[in-house]
């Protein structure tokens, strides 16, 4: 620790940094909090002002809370994200590690193959999708989104896991194999726990736009008893008038979850890199 | 189709006679993706080579691209996303993965107090929906509402303070930067991790030899964690050329003022789903689809056969 | 994966027999984007008719305007789509039913209730079939602060002279700015300001059929002069009228801090819920004091049945239902802005509504021109005549450039029928 004592101007600096730009990336997330604790016209009238007690109003909270199951929403959102990182984690890692450990005829363009998805947005498939869940008989259900989750999901999570268990010792593996370890177990034991950085990032990317997607509910699940909270959001959009305190305050409660599911995910980040050490 | 494929994969066994692993590896992943994405976007892409003709669905070949650039309108709307799509991405390489690095490089600095709540902190914005990032850089960037004026009056800064978003000359500008705001976590945490994964035995290494600091970045982590900048300016590149929520949020389905903000990714909506009292044309939108794909591929395939070939990784 | 999948789809197949056999209501779902009247269906209409029609129960399930129309149509073609579709007017529902998604309903009893205008919107252009029942109109106009007014001194101004006048005034004055209008979204530009002053200018549906028989063409002077027009407003519009986007408008005005704005009948009940002072309304003004006037009173919104619905006898009471004079009254009273187009006329007890739609007495109605028939190519009319509306407003495009520039569009597609 030779560095922090040479250098506390240096440490200094690095905070002043750090924290300007914290302040830019939460100065927008305040402003929208502080506002939704605003009436409609203290919004508009000052958008910068903390509320007072002549603006402060839980209108926006009440509609919500009031229109609709916003907990069983935030349910289904947090059912089909948790499901959905589940599998793209999985599958995406065995294939990955098969992608990036064996050598085998067609390995690139597999693996271009399985790149592909992050190339066209899904949503051009919609109508057959569409068509396909119909036919399985999986319209209105959950499952159809944690299907389609796992299938976009799944280039990208392959994409950033091959390139991170390319930096896997080798020696490590064949050491593996030499004590009698199946390739399963390589796989599992050895190689998951050294990843579990990347795993967690993996994760987060996959969560964001899972979260947040309001297309594909629409599309194949906007039943009451499956919608999502982006789904159940976005019902305060009007054509003309959107209810801005209860968007505001829909969009603000849902960001809460993806936060927790964030910091686990990363606390994970940390741990992986730890235990790595032990190797 | 899977177990064929999967088949001629195992052909040539090189250690092993058998390697039903790596099949038991890829299957789940290769399943899925191929029935629930692959399948269906294929059904949509084909559509590019057909149009209707006289009422009729019909074969055309090529002739839905030969539209798309000599058509003079759909092929100046073309070049206009297109040229606004590598501005927009171009912003990106040279400010979000810039200060993503600068960030992360700083994060993962030993010793630093506080790292976890600048980490989160930082990633809040990526978390966000684009409904909220909209309404909000809409209410700040406000001529009226005046947040962004008021703050640049506190500074005596007012006299530069414009309708950004409403100029056809600053609108790209500032919904470009509005993304990277919106994005920089992502380069941040894929780089962060990168860089936790040198081993310490490195950096410690290169403290004895002297190189600390600035120089110890430059000279010791760059190198290691050049391949994760390849996969971070990939990614980018990706997710540039298939951006469309933030535009459309921000600034409506017609990317206005008069197209200046338009990128391949509205274009491709506009046409494919119709906008208002413009129709969908799902056979001129899977022409554009098509051509974004390609697009993307030929910078995907340069990073896969070019510059990760020559990259040189170091297993730790 | 699969288990699951398998699971799930034994489930629903066992399941969903048996909430038929349970449920001997038939369930009709609306699809919709009027996320807006959510609560005047769940509270107003549907408990109206589900009163009377024991048996059949109603959801209404509107979604995010910007998502509706692709989201029905890929809903319609899957076959997920509910029984009662609204219908957006003109070539949008036309495709529909061109494609058999719509079920026609000329035979429909309650069809006789509306003229061939209230259901041109969605007639085939032989005007043979009819496809949905006709449920609303927007007029076009401008709305005013009346204390404001009372303070500059101002009358209500008849003609663009006046019009003008009045803008200056308060300009002047400087203590309202005097149009609350921003080009940020476009289609005010084109949708409050073109369409809303136009008709005066090409004389309602005579310059409009002209246009579509080719007998007149977008770069004629009364097609330019509206733009001229919309040119002049640039100086009474807000600071940084840019980047005002349509909500900042609509707040603008109820704030209080802006005179007159460019309206939509549509703004009638948003407006009275939020401004605490007396609003009212004028026409657009003419030209010369005594010409006739011409106002935009737009077919907007109807209701049409899916052809491919499961329960057709029940929606097709239900649409009998919003075709009768009570549906009518109830729809138009629960939203004000929202015209009848039945026609029996329908009595309105909120009186800034009744000023819009005591000018169908003197003045001559007409839609926007861009709707019907020459909205229906590539490039799309309408959102031509939204980017160069807002472009003539910005001053990055001159009257003359702007109608040869959608003329140029039109030309590239549209052969009028000689």
């Amino acid at each position: 620790m030779s560095k922090a004592r040479s250098a506390p101007l240096r440490t200094a600096l690095i905070h002043l940094a750090l924290i300007a730009y914290t302040i830019v990336a939460l100065f927008p997330v305040f402003l929208t909090l502080v506002n939704s604790f605003k009436s409609r016209n203290a919004i508009f009238r000052e958008p910068m002002a903390l509320p007072t007690p002549s603006t402060f109003s839980l209108v926006g909270y009440e509609t919500v809370l009031q229109q609709g199951d916003f907990l069983g929403y935030f349910q289904n959102s947090l059912i089909v994200t948790v499901a959905s990182i589940a599998l793209v984690l999985l599958f995406g890692a065995m294939a990955a590690f098969a992608l990036s450990e064996y050598r085998f005829r067609g390995n690139t363009l597999l693996g271009l193959y399985l790149a592909l998805g992050i190339m066209i947005p899904i949503r051009l498939g919609t109508v057959a999708i569409l068509q396909g869940m119909v036919a399985a008989g999986l319209v209105n259900t959950l499952t159809s989104l944690i299907l389609v989750y796992t299938a976009q999901g799944l280039p990208l999570a392959i994409f950033i896991l091959s390139e991170f268990m390319r930096t896997v010792s080798d020696d490590l593996k064949n050491a593996g194999r030499i004590d009698g370890l199946s390739e399963y177990s390589i796989f599992f034991r050895l190689v998951l726990p050294l990843v579990r950085p990347a795993m967690a990032t993996v994760a987060v990317f996959t969560m964001i736009p899972i979260w947040n997607d309001l297309w594909f509910p629409l599309i194949l699940a906007p039943g009451e008893s499956t919608k999502t909270v982006t789904l159940g959001a976005q019902m305060f959009i009007g054509q003309f008038v959107t209810n801005w305190n209860a968007v505001l305050s829909a969009l603000s409660l849902a960001i809460l979850p993806v936060m927790v599911l964030y910091v686990i995910f990363s606390r994970q980040l940390i741990r992986g890199i730890t235990s790595g050490a032990v190797k | 189709m899977s177990d064929t494929e999967i088949a001629d994969i195992e052909a040539v066994p090189i250690r092993r006679s058998t390697r039903w692993h790596i099949a038991v590896f890829l299957a789940p992943a290769f399943l899925v993706y191929t029935a629930v994405m692959i399948l269906p976007l294929i059904e949509t892409l084909r559509l590019s080579l057909f149009n209707t003709v006289e009422g009729q669905l019909a074969f055309v070949g090529l002739g839905n691209f030969k539209v798309l650039f000599s058509d003079p309108r759909l092929s100046a709307d073309f070049w206009n996303a297109l040229g606004n799509n590598v501005i927009f991405f171009i912003i990106h390489m040279l400010v979000q993965n810039p200060v993503g690095i600068a960030i992360a490089a700083m994060l993962s600095l030993p010793g630093l107090r506080f790292a976890a709540f600048y980490r989160s902190a930082i990633f809040v914005p990526t978390l966000l929906s684009f409904v909220i990032v909209g309404f909000i850089w809409k209410l700040i960037l406000s001529p009226i509402w005046g947040i962004a004026p008021g703050l640049m009056d506190l500074v005596g800064l007012k006299s530069f303070f414009a309708p950004w978003l409403g100029k056809p000359d600053t609108a790209l500008i500032t919904v470009s930067l509005i993304s990277v705001w919106q994005y920089v976590g992502i380069p941040m945490m894929l780089i962060y991790a990168a860089l936790l994964n040198i081993p310490d035995e490195v950096l410690e290494a290169a403290e004895c030899d002297g190189i600390t600091g600035w120089s110890q970045f430059w000279k010791i982590k760059l190198p290691l964690i050049l391949p994760s900048i390849g996969i971070v300016s990939v990614l980018t590149f990706v997710g540039n050329f298939n951006a469309f929520d933030l535009i459309y949020t921000v600034q409506g389905a017609l990317a206005g003022p008069n197209g200046s903000t338009d990128i391949l990714g509205t274009l491709l909506y506009r046409t494919f789903f119709g906008f208002q009292n413009q129709m969908g044309d799902r056979s001129m939108g899977a022409t554009i689809a098509a051509v974004m794909f390609l697009i993307i591929l030929a910078g995907v395939s340069l990073y896969l056969f070019v510059i990760q070939r020559r990259m040189r990784r170091y297993q730790f | 994966m699969t288990r699951i999948l398998k699971g799930m789809l034994f489930a629903t197949t066992v399941l969903a027999p048996a909430g038929l056999v349970h449920a001997a209501d038939a369930q009709l779902t609306i699809e919709s984007w009027r996320n807006d009247d959510l609560a005047i269906w769940q509270e107003k209409i549907i408990p109206a008719f589900e009163a009377k029609n024991p048996g059949i129960k109603v959801s209404f399930a509107p979604m995010a305007p910007t998502e509706y129309n692709s989201a029905v149509n890929a809903k319609l073609e899957a076959g997920t789509a509910g029984d009662l579709i609204t219908c957006r007017p003109f070539d949008l529902s036309l495709a529909m039913f061109q494609k058999g998604q719509l079920a026609p309903l000329s035979d429909l009893p309650g069809m006789e209730n509306f003229s061939d205008v209230a259901k041109s919107a969605w007639t085939t252009d032989d005007g043979k079939t009819s496809f949905c029942v006709p449920m609303a109109s927007v007029i076009h106009g401008f709305i005013y602060n009346k204390k404001a007014f009372e303070e500059a001194g101002v009358k209500v101004p008849k003609t663009e002279e006046e019009f003008f006048a009045v803008l200056e005034k308060f300009k002047k004055d400087g203590n309202y700015i005097p149009l609350a209008m921003g080009t940020k979204d476009q289609w005010e530009a084109a949708t409050m300001g073109y369409y809303n002053i136009g008709p005066n200018y090409w004389k309602g549906e005579e310059g409009r059929k002209a246009l579509i028989s080719g007998k007149e063409k977008l770069t004629d002077a009364q097609w330019v002069e509206p733009y001229k027009a919309l040119a002049k407003w640039k100086p009474y519009l807000g600071d940084g009228f840019e980047a005002q986007t349509y909500p900042d408008s609509q707040n603008l005005f109820t704030l209080g801090r802006a005179a007159i704005y460019p309206a939509g009948s549509w703004e009638i009940a948003p407006f009275k819920a939020q401004a605490d002072f007396e609003m009212g309304a004028f026409p657009p003004p003419v030209k010369k004091a005594g010409d006739t006037c011409y106002i935009s009173d737009h077919n907007d919104i109807g209701l049409g049945l899916n052809a491919k619905g499961k329960n057709q006898e029940a929606a097709k009471k239900f649409l009998a239902w919003v075709a009768s004079p009570e549906f009518a009254e109830l729809y138009a009273n629960s939203l004000p802005g929202f015209f009848s187009l039945n026609s029996k006329p329908v009595k309105m007890t909120d009186d800034l509504a009744q000023e819009f739609v005591s000018w169908r007495q003197n003045c001559k109605t007409t839609i926007r021109p861009s709707a019907a028939i020459v909205g229906r190519g590539q490039p799309n009319l309408d959102l031509e005549m939204w980017r160069v509306s807002a472009n003539v407003i910005n001053g990055t495009q001159t009257p003359e450039q702007a109608a040869a520039e959608t003329q140029k569009g039109l030309d590239s597609w549209y052969k009028p029928a000689k």
